[in-house]
């Protein structure tokens, strides 16, 4: 009997994919320019059968590569030669929400969209917010450690993971964390699973952590003749004490792309855009608002803008929200990269990427996350220009080594997948990969879980 | 245009970022790749590249696709799903991957006869008005008579909607013209809402001569033929675009003016459809330049406010799929829904989720239809409202299927409806 059949034993032909067409869209992810048809794709609903689905495929040593709904930037759910897909886009049930405790169970495959709507519904919130929130899926999020537009004040989906569940390499079916704000009973197995990238286990529950909703907030939008001045007030307003929720900047790329795209007003000479939101309580967001007002004047911002409504906020944040659609569209292939440094760098990190862009004579346009030195250099091209690809290989190796040299990191909050795979030692330090591979070997040591991502 | 001699840059706009996959009503269902625009397009990827021959799964899969292009207003990168989609499925028809004789004789009818000669389309009008209107129809029903047709034809039978008593062309001079008149526009009587709902054809007329416009209907009017780019058939697509063109004296009017958002969508592109066409493409992007969809016409002219008060009723609106996604069109009609005075409006959950109906989809994948019927259902009860607006006779037909509780009206026959409650004098 080979692999797939017993799967259909196990699952039932509906949830055993085998035809070429069901294969051909299982073979990507996110990523640009990466794809690889799986051997088969299988749907579980339940843990016991993805332990079934494990323990089938780890007999015949065959590569399982775990996917929720594909959002990944780094390649991490792209299918290596041979895998199973193991997809766990149909577990999506909501099993819990404990208002008492602060927490909500929830099955790996349901998307992080549903669960910020079940957590506001009850006046709570649960703050990561990739910017594939609408359809990502939590189980993919925790895999990843994905980050989001608050990460300066709020953190990223770590700070929001108390337990988990996770089947191993051997087909066992471990609980990891729980309900305890306080719990150092040995050492936290779930945080070596939290951004693991699906090769350590499979992530199948998630408990994540809750907070009181903010009860008001605030925008801001200033622009800038120099980037440099943008900077320095997102270092004066942590100066003086104010962690705004929002920080997000633009460059001058993106801004000329979000104004042919969206004809919302954006002046075409300034250099940076910044957008800042505070929340909390309504006196506190008040006076924060005011004093980011006159940070941003003093600085040199060219334009403040306050926005007065719900409404008028919603307009100040189109910038910001357009800015990939922006970009997106204007070649075929959009390539989304995520080097981050420490806050007080990021001047210099952006200026640097403008002038490797103009020396590989590529289009980038970087917008990001300014309050925790997130940067999104997006590069538009096309992939079936070799030349051009190589180019952009070459700006990207710089960028990457610019921000190491920095301090910064290779990947804020994407991954390293396949994409970054060899940036890694240079990025972290030989040591650190010896050790990865070490606890890799212990927890798979057949090397059956989404190997040659990570490290080869 | 076939997929594999378009440029292949439109494919390849896809970033498969998957943006579009929670926007999709049969990826929400299914949570299947296959089913979702992003999957359809690597599908037709691979397709282009050679990768993969045009298989029978690949043209069921494309006529899954609801076609509703709610993964176009997702899109971020902009791919143009609308040509895509076209382009796939006349590819389909023409490897004939999906031919079975009963298949190839109901499409030869429907797409290649009666929508595609209006007088056919007419005179089987005129024989099913009869058939209804004669008792024959309750006749049928009572003794189950409809137990003699095939399983499919048995289940559509009750979903026949009412047949007109008089067309459009009864209803409405060929020119009528205003005391004020500002604007002079040509109207599109369509075929469905011609025959089912010609009333609505007649409400447009009577708003738009209350907004200072001349309005001209002509008498012989075609097919818009979306019908026939949505089903694989774009030489019959483009004859009937052209036949429209020459219906109407563009250069005489400000605009031409439909009422139903599915042929909207599609009249828009006939300066696309008809661009290699040496003859039409100037008149063809004239026509495309003209033609207004009727609540984006008079939010352009500025509407004049009803000052008549109807009585009190709670109104939703439900958005035709190639209203708001295919022309974008969103604001107008609530805006026009809130200057009646009378008027609560509520908003629908889900107000741009295809309720199924989707051109022939109901016909052609009646489970999938039935279920994103039940999900507006549950939604429009949500709303507590007693009337459904919705400006596409094919979502009207759909949603009066499970129509108790409300009643299906479009925006403009509510504005048609206070207009003449002016004139009675009632307040």
């Amino acid at each position: 009997m080979t692999l797939t059949d017993s799967f259909v034993e196990l699952l039932g032909g509906d949830r055993v994919l085998r035809e070429r067409e069901d294969l051909i869209v299982y073979a990507y992810d996110g990523t640009a320019a990466l794809s690889q048809l799986p051997m088969c794709v299988v749907l579980p609903v339940t843990t016991q059968e993805v332990a079934e689905v494990i323990k089938l495929a780890a007999a015949q040593k065959t590569p399982v590569v775990t996917r929720g709904s594909g959002t990944g930037l780094s390649g991490g759910s792209v299918p290596v030669p041979g895998a199973v897909v193991l997809c766990l886009t149909q577990m999506d049930k909501v099993l819990e929400l404990d208002e008492r405790n602060l927490t909500m169970l929830v099955e790996a495959g349901v998307t992080t969209q549903t669960v910020a709507e079940r957590a506001e519904a009850a006046g709570l919130l649960y703050p990561p917010d990739p910017g594939s929130m609408k359809i990502s899926t939590i189980g993919g999020n925790v895999a990843e450690n994905s980050g989001g537009l608050r990460g300066l004040k709020y953190g990223i989906t770590r700070d929001y993971v108390i337990g988990m569940e996770v089947v191993l390499a051997s087909g066992e079916i471990l609980w990891l964390g729980g309900k305890c704000v306080k719990d150092v009973a040995g050492y936290s197995l779930r945080d070596l699973f939290i951004g693991s990238e699906g090769t350590l286990g499979v992530i199948t529950k998630v408990l994540l952590k809750l907070v009181p909703k903010p009860q008001s907030k605030k925008t801001l939008l200033a622009t800038f003749a120099r980037m440099d001045a943008a900077a320095e007030t997102v270092s004066a307003i942590v100066a003086a004490k104010i962690i705004p929720c929002t920080l997000e900047f633009l460059d001058k790329t993106t801004i000329r792309c979000v104004e042919e795209f969206a004809h919302i007003g954006l002046p075409l000479d300034a250099e940076a855009i910044l957008l800042m939101e505070t929340d909390g309580h309504p006196t506190v967001v008040e006076d924060e608002a005011r004093a980011m007002e006159a940070i941003a004047r003093e600085r040199g911002a060219t334009s403040v803008q306050v926005a007065q409504t719900a409404a008028e906020a919603e307009r100040l944040a189109t910038a910001r929200r357009a800015s990939f659609s922006a970009l997106a569209r204007v070649s075929p292939t959009t390539i989304l990269e995520d080097a981050t440094v420490p806050r007080s760098e990021l001047a210099a990190m952006v200026n640097f990427i403008q002038e490797v862009g103009k020396r590989h004579n590529l289009r980038i346009g970087t917008f990001g996350h300014m309050g925790d030195g997130n940067l999104h250099p997006t590069f538009l091209t096309d992939e079936r220009n070799t030349d051009e690809m190589k180019r952009v290989e070459e700006a990207m190796r710089e960028i990457f080594e610019f921000a190491v040299q920095l301090g910064g990191t290779i990947t804020g909050e994407h991954g390293i997948g396949l994409a970054k795979k060899r940036f890694l030692p240079k990025a972290v330090g030989e040591g650190s990969v010896a050790l990865m591979r070490q606890i890799k070997r212990t927890l798979d040591p057949h090397n059956i879980l989404n190997p040659g991502k990570v490290f080869d | 245009m076939h997929l594999k001699q378009m440029d292949y840059s439109i494919l390849l706009q896809c970033i498969h970022c998957g943006l579009c996959l929670p926007t999709c009503p049969t990826y929400a269902e299914t949570k299947l790749e296959r089913h979702s625009p992003r999957g359809r397009i690597a599908l037709m990827r691979a397709i282009a590249k050679g990768e993969l021959p045009l298989t029978r799964t690949f043209g069921e899969e494309l006529y899954f696709c609801l076609g509703c292009l709610a993964c176009q207003t997702a899109c971020p990168a902009g791919v143009d799903y609308a040509k895509l989609f076209e382009s796939a499925r006349a590819d389909i028809e023409e490897a004939m991957v999906l031919a079975n004789p009963l298949r190839n004789l109901v499409r030869g009818v429907i797409v290649g006869f009666i929508f595609y000669h209006p007088r056919v389309l007419r005179a089987l009008g005129r024989v099913l008005y009869l058939y209804q209107a004669s008792g024959l129809e309750r006749l049928v029903r009572e003794w189950k008579l409809t137990r003699l047709l095939p399983r499919r034809l048995r289940e559509l039978e009750p979903l026949m909607p009412r047949i007109q008593r008089h067309f459009s062309d009864a209803l409405i001079r060929e020119v009528e013209t205003p005391a004020n008149k500002k604007y002079r526009v040509g109207l599109l009587t369509g075929c469905v809402q011609d025959l089912i709902y010609s009333h609505v054809n007649r409400d447009t007329a009577d708003v738009l001569i209350a907004n200072g416009c001349e309005v001209v209907t002509p008498r012989k009017q075609y097919c818009c033929g979306s019908l026939h780019a949505h089903n694989g058939e774009l030489a019959r697509a483009r004859e009937l675009a052209r036949r429209n063109i020459d219906a109407f004296d563009l250069d005489s009017l400000d605009a031409i003016i439909t009422n139903a958002g599915g042929c909207g969508s599609h009249l828009k592109t006939y300066g696309e459809l008809l661009r290699d066409d040496p003859q039409y493409a100037a008149r063809a992007r004239q026509w495309s330049a003209k033609l207004k969809d009727i609540h984006e016409w008079l939010a352009q002219i500025g509407i004049r406010p009803p000052r008549a008060t109807l009585p009190p009723r709670r109104v939703t609106y439900h958005e035709s799929c190639h209203l708001c996604h295919g022309q974008k069109i969103t604001r107008e009609p609530r805006e026009i829904l809130k200057l009646i005075p009378g008027l609560e409006l509520v908003e629908l959950p889900e107000s741009n989720w295809c309720c199924g109906s989707a051109g022939i989809y109901n016909i052609t994948q009646p489970e999938m239809s039935r279920k994103l019927l039940a999900r507006k259902s549950q939604n429009i009860a949500t709303t507590g409202a007693s009337v459904v607006a919705s400006a596409n006779p094919g979502c009207s037909v759909q949603l009066e299927s499970v129509a108790r509780a409300f009643r299906v009206e479009h925006p403009v026959s509510l504005l048609a409806e206070a207009y003449r409650a002016e004139t009675k004098g009632r307040r």
